[in-house]
């Protein structure tokens, strides 16, 4: 198992409830996980994250993540 | 402008002269507000000229003192020849023309196509009880003009599509991003590559927001509004746009414009700032 800190933004929020954990919080996922696959444990739907942020960089869902890498989920952003 | 005329204000402006005091204590030769529209009216030119002759002469408009510091009379100047549009009169746009007024950036081009209504009180600095119906722009004609009548408004009532903002933006130094909704976001990032002018975009949700600064060379947020093009709004359908939030963004916003315009500091290039105000995070993330 890995370890890696997850943090949800906005609306995606929800999913961190849903999940009964805290906004921001440490999550273990197994080894080999991607973006896509940790959405999936989860079950958060792809398409309400516009952008995934591993490390700082944003990232497609088939990205591979680390030990103690650092996912930032963020829904998409459009009001004046 | 000839040399000639210039000397001959330059003279006319040093018969008005005061002393005032820099914030470091160092005392400097200014004119105030009266001095300005005077000699504007004498030599019937808009008035950032008068200020222009005069910062070229070390010499500074009162009004700009506390900036000087800052961005020197340099920065001033290129900030009174610069012509910036904002682009949607909203929460961030009325709060970016306010701003960029009060910096003394010398032409703003304003863009909207509506007109105030009451649940833009909450949040749009422009909306007021007495103008719910007026037209957006010409309240930011107004308030640009009360606030620094050096500054040039050009305003624009339309919901411009993708031509007309390659008509309108032609000549621009920089361009706000402070549209709401995604179609129009990406055909103003058109335009603007097209022109060869830096966007600053901003978007806000709720306690959240994000700004970036994409100059024409730069892939720019293409793959950012490309997921988001079958819906035309994001978050803030669910979260609203309370108050505090689009002056925040806004004020980003502006602070990319002057770093775009006088060359300083690490624009947010190729990079999304986003704010969470809830969390008191900031994340850059590298796009």
């Amino acid at each position: 198992m890995m370890k890696i800190e997850l943090r949800f933004y906005a609306t995606l929020v929800k999913y961190a409830e849903k999940n009964e954990i805290p906004q921001f919080s440490f999550v273990e996922i197994e080894e080999g996980a991607t973006i896509a696959s940790l959405l999936n444990k989860f079950n958060i739907l792809e398409k309400h994250v516009h952008i995934a942020m591993v490390n700082g960089r944003s990232v497609e869902s088939n990205q591979g993540l680390q030990d103690g890498d650092r996912v930032a989920l963020f829904p998409p952003v459009g009001g004046g | 402008m000839t040399n000639f005329r210039k000397d001959t204000i330059l003279f006319e402006i040093k018969k008005h002269l005061q002393k005032f005091k820099l914030s470091d204590g160092i005392f400097c030769d200014g004119i105030d507000v009266s001095t300005t529209q005077k000699l504007a009216s004498a030599f019937q030119l808009p008035k950032r000229e008068v200020e222009v002759v005069a910062l070229e002469n070390e010499i500074i408009p009162r009004r700009y003192l506390r900036n000087i510091g800052t961005i020197g009379i340099k920065g001033q100047t290129k900030l009174l020849k610069s012509k910036v549009a904002v682009v949607g009169l909203g929460g961030l746009g009325g709060a970016a023309i306010e701003l960029l007024a009060r910096l003394g950036v010398g032409q703003i081009i304003v863009i909207d196509g509506d007109v105030f209504e009451e649940s833009n009180l909450n949040r749009q600095l422009l909306a007021t009880e007495e103008n719910i119906g007026e037209e957006k722009t010409l309240s930011a004609v107004r308030r640009v003009t009360k606030i620094n009548s050096s500054v040039e408004v050009y305003p624009y009532q339309v919901m411009a599509d993708e031509g007309e903002f390659k008509e309108i933006l032609k000549g621009t130094d920089v361009i706000v991003d402070a549209l709401d909704t995604f179609s129009a976001r990406s055909a103003l990032q058109r335009a603007a590559k097209n022109l060869n002018v830096p966007l600053v975009h901003g978007a806000i949700a709720g306690f959240v927001g994000e700004v970036s600064t994409i100059f024409p060379e730069d892939p720019g947020l293409d793959s950012v509004f490309s997921s988001s093009q079958k819906v035309e709004r994001g978050a803030e359908t669910s979260l609203g746009t309370p108050t505090a939030t689009p002056i925040m963004v806004a004020a980003l916003q502006v602070q990319e414009v002057v770093k775009v315009l006088l060359k300083i500091g690490k624009p947010l290039r190729n990079r999304l700032l986003f704010l969470d105000c809830e969390t008191s995070s900031i994340e850059i993330i590298e796009l």
